[in-house]
């Protein structure tokens, strides 16, 4: 035995005396994980949290989270002597005076945009390819909750520099808490301590930000991926790959070394962008005042749909009873998004009640296979990105010379009108490939040659798939509808008559389907060729 | 119909060899080309040190589409990315080539438990539970409950300290009959004169000598003053006796969400708020033409003093800013 093992026997010992955990090792280094790019999203997403914990720690070295009057004499010419808080101005001290601090503020920011972009893409791909059903709602939820806390984190974050825009963004925050009825002057007089903008919600939601937030997080991607762990990946159909085994690589060394390797090239990227783009440059705003405001102020793109829907609200304003009720902010800032990330985290359960699927599922989903799935999503997706459209509507009028009315009327209307219209396209989409899959899984595929049969006919040569492509092409099942009548086989309405009636509506068209090819067709029309 | 056949799964396909798996020349190369990726990354890491050292702060270098570029910020950061990037790519060159590419199978097991272990589950729920006699004690469950849905009010109640009661804060301004209006932020009062057709300028209520002015002032009290050709207002007579030759005043706080509304058209005499686009007609006392704004910008009445300075007639008539459920209009 050399000395090196020697040495690592004696470690493991030691720790394996004391904990037991060579048991559990064992069987966990060679777990298997199957291999697909799109399951990159989801680490994207851990690994820029990492990266916000490390730039993020690194800030909070230099930033003084305080709203004192200060007056700046930095490196920085344009803003000496101008009056500004102790928050802006540590802010502008680690932009231009201490080194590397610009670069890591960029560096913290960029990985706050790519961690919030890789949690919806991970969102979209589980939602696509139906990741979330039987046995993983836990998951979904907490991603759900995860994205939820990424919004307000991210919000926090650019708002503690205090510089023009991000007050600006503090204010409306302020007016969307004053407009809760009842108790809204009151709820935004405890928060701010006082009136606005007071001298205390920097300081606060600093804590909220470094300490409070953080550890959800931590928390939550915890149980996350523990959860993960515990119930194996899902993976794509394919050759060999059911739903009771999962195919892939051992994590030693295969994803030790994948999964290590592309923390670092994300964090790579991530710097990269910190050293050649800059973003939120704080020192060209200024710092707030709420008597001023800059042009074309706007939120981060994950706040931007939501400032958009708050953009285009009607004005709608209740008076009566010597109170006011204003709908204009209520509806598009408080009761849409708690509609829409209501559903999000319900979905599961409303796909499983449409369906009557409550099996475990460890196979994914062509979105193709589930047309009325991949439509709502589509359909939500439409409508997030109509309100993001209009969250900008100043900077794409500019842009694509437009008026800001033109845009704003545009996404009203459009609001209402393009998502179903993009539900029923989407649908009729997956049903075309759904044919079109058919099509070359019974005739092949289409080569281009062309050859003469000797009597003179041109033909094209197909040419037929493997047995690995047509099993993955086909393995899918195709549920019938659930077979629900409103009324029982005397005639009378059964209890429930509307829940059922609706239930089995949705079950038809969650159900709608192009038969899927089977052997014994693909055998009859070869018998019909000769 | 049960004589349809579906296709059927041929198996995990054969396993194809990498070059690097059967060639010991291309294994070679795959070793070197994963060397020369980690050490491009300690190549990355020296270039951050040399940045660190030899490049001051203030240099720029010119580059195309970046523009101006802070060079020791550049070389800090180009060189940081490249000493994580090429680690990366090592180890991921590394895995794709010369660590083993045998997919493996493993079995998946229902979570479920086994129907013994559930019943037994319940068993000892019952039992454990039982022996406490929560079921039983409805006494004790009762007053159990009701401690427990109390104990929330004292932290609740610890919390009332975050801030003061609103009362009237959000009703009241700075505004007074007779304050001067002083120009933000120089705090110089303000002539007729010194405002031509067309302009704009930001006005603050003049405060009282020694009087520190707040953001929170700011807050409540910015004005913007448009001057306009008198002909141009199209307002009923109170409105009319409110502006003073062609001179009118409007809360800059927007009524929608409390931005700044900072834009004025000369040509349009339309005031818009950059946060979400609420537009108001200048000419018709700041009526909302456009936008998700329910409610004009509230007008103050002005006039000049004996000096000849722009003052207010009176405070605000009504609350300015966003609305709020104790607002009465």
């Amino acid at each position: 035995m050399s000395l090196k093992e020697r040495a690592a026997g004696g470690v493991a010992n030691y720790v394996d005396e004391r904990t037991g955990a060579a048991k559990w090792l064992k069987k966990n280094l060679t777990k298997v994980f199957p291999d697909h790019w799109s399951f990159m999203l989801g680490e994207v997403a851990l690994y820029s949290f990492v990266i916000l914990l490390l730039s993020g720690t690194f800030l909070t070295f230099w930033f003084n989270p305080s709203q004192t009057d200060v007056v700046y004499h930095g490196a920085y010419a344009p803003l000496s002597n101008v009056s500004m808080s102790a928050a802006y101005e540590s802010t502008l001290h680690i932009s231009f005076d201490v080194r590397g601090g610009l670069l890591m503020r960029q560096i913290h920011h960029w990985a706050a945009l790519l961690f919030m972009a890789a949690i919806v893409a991970h969102l979209l791909r589980v939602f696509f390819t139906g990741a979330f059903r039987k046995p993983r709602e836990f998951n979904w939820i907490i991603g759900v909750g995860l994205l939820t806390l990424g919004i307000v984190e991210g919000f926090l974050g650019y708002s503690l520099p205090d510089d023009l825009l991000s007050g600006t963004g503090i204010r409306i925050a302020e007016a969307i808490i004053q407009a809760i009825p009842v108790v809204g002057s009151y709820l935004a007089f405890f928060a701010f301590g006082g009136a606005f903008p007071g001298h205390v919600f920097i300081p606060r939601i600093y804590i909220v930000h470094v300490l409070l937030l953080p550890g959800a997080f931590l928390a939550l991607i915890t149980i996350h991926l523990m959860l993960v762990w515990y119930q194996k990946h899902t993976q794509y159909p394919g050759p060999g790959r059911t739903e009771k085994n999962v195919v892939g690589y051992p994590l030693l060394p295969i994803y030790m070394a994948k999964a290590g390797g592309f923390f670092f090239i994300v964090f790579g990227v991530t710097a990269f962008l910190g050293a050649v783009a800059s973003i939120n440059p704080i020192w060209l705003y200024g710092p707030y005042t709420p008597g001023q405001i800059s042009a074309g102020s706007q939120p981060d793109w994950y706040m931007g749909w939501l400032d958009g829907l708050v953009r285009m609200a009607p004005p709608l304003e209740t008076h009566a009873f010597g109170h006011t009720i204003s709908w204009n902010i209520l509806i598009p800032g408080l009761i849409i998004p708690g509609i829409m990330f209501t559903g999000l985290a319900l979905y599961p359960f409303i796909e499983s009640w449409m369906t009557g699927d409550k099996r475990e599922h460890h196979l994914l989903d062509r979105p193709r296979n589930n047309p009325n799935r991949t439509a709502i999503g589509a359909m939500a997706l439409s409508f997030v990105i109509i309100s993001l459209l209009n969250g900008g509507n100043d900077i794409v009028a500019t842009h694509f010379h437009l008026t800001i009315n033109e845009i704003m009327w545009f996404t009203r209307f459009g609001l209402i009108i393009v998502p179903p219209i993009v539900f029923v396209i989407t649908k009729r989409i997956c049903l075309s490939l759904q044919r079109a899959d058919r099509e070359i899984v019974l005739h092949g595929k289409e080569t281009g040659r062309l050859v003469m049969l000797p009597h003179g006919e041109f033909i094209e040569v197909h040419e037929e798939l493997s047995p690995e492509k047509k099993w993955t092409l086909t393995q899918h099942e195709q549920p019938a509808p659930l077979e629900i009548t409103s009324t029982d086989r005397y005639g009378v309405p059964a209890p429930g008559g509307i829940k059922a009636k609706l239930r089995a509506r949705m079950s038809i068209a969650a159900t709608e389907q192009i038969p899927v090819p089977t052997a014994t067709e693909a055998k009859e029309l070869e018998g019909g060729h000769h | 119909m049960s004589d349809i056949q579906k296709f059927q799964d041929p198996g995990l396909p054969e396993h194809v060899h990498r070059k690097s798996d059967i060639d010991p020349d291309a294994e070679k190369r795959a070793e070197r080309q994963v060397a020369i990726l980690f050490l491009l990354s300690a190549v990355g890491t020296v270039g951050t040190v040399v940045s660190y050292i030899y490049i001051k702060s203030t240099s720029f270098v010119y580059l195309p589409i970046l523009g101006n570029t802070n060079a020791a910020q550049l070389g800090l950061g180009v060189g940081l990315a490249a000493s994580l990037f090429f680690i990366g790519m090592g180890a991921i060159h590394w895995a794709r080539t010369l660590m083993p590419d045998n997919e493996v199978i493993a079995e998946r097991h229902e979570f479920r438990s086994e129907e013994k272990d559930r019943e037994e589950f319940v068993v000892t729920v019952k039992e454990q539970a039982g022996s406490a006699g929560l079921g039983r004690r409805s006494l004790i469950k009762r007053s159990l409950g009701l401690a427990l849905g109390l104990v929330g009010v004292s932290p609740l109640l610890l919390l009332r300290d975050l801030g003061p009661l609103p009362k009237k804060a959000l009703s009241t301004t700075n505004w007074k009959a007779g304050t001067r209006l002083v120009v933000d932020p120089s705090g110089q009062p303000i002539k007729p004169s010194d405002l031509e057709v067309g302009s704009v300028a930001q006005v603050l209520p003049e405060l009282p000598a020694g009087t520190e002015r707040t953001l929170e002032n700011t807050g409540t009290d910015a004005v913007l003053l448009i001057r306009l050709r008198p002909e141009d207002f199209n307002l009923d007579a109170k409105r009319l006796s409110w502006t003073l030759d062609g001179i009118i005043a409007f809360s800059k706080i927007c009524s929608h969400m409390g931005c700044a509304v900072a834009l004025y058209e000369q040509q349009t005499h339309h005031l818009l708020c950059p946060c979400h686009q609420s537009t108001f007609d200048v000419t018709r006392a700041a009526k909302v033409i456009f936008g998700p704004a329910a409610r004009p910008l509230p007008q103050l009445a002005i006039t000049v003093d004996a000096d000849g300075y722009l003052v207010a007639q009176q405070g605000f008539t009504e609350p300015i800013g966003p609305s709020f459920w104790e607002r009465s209009s």
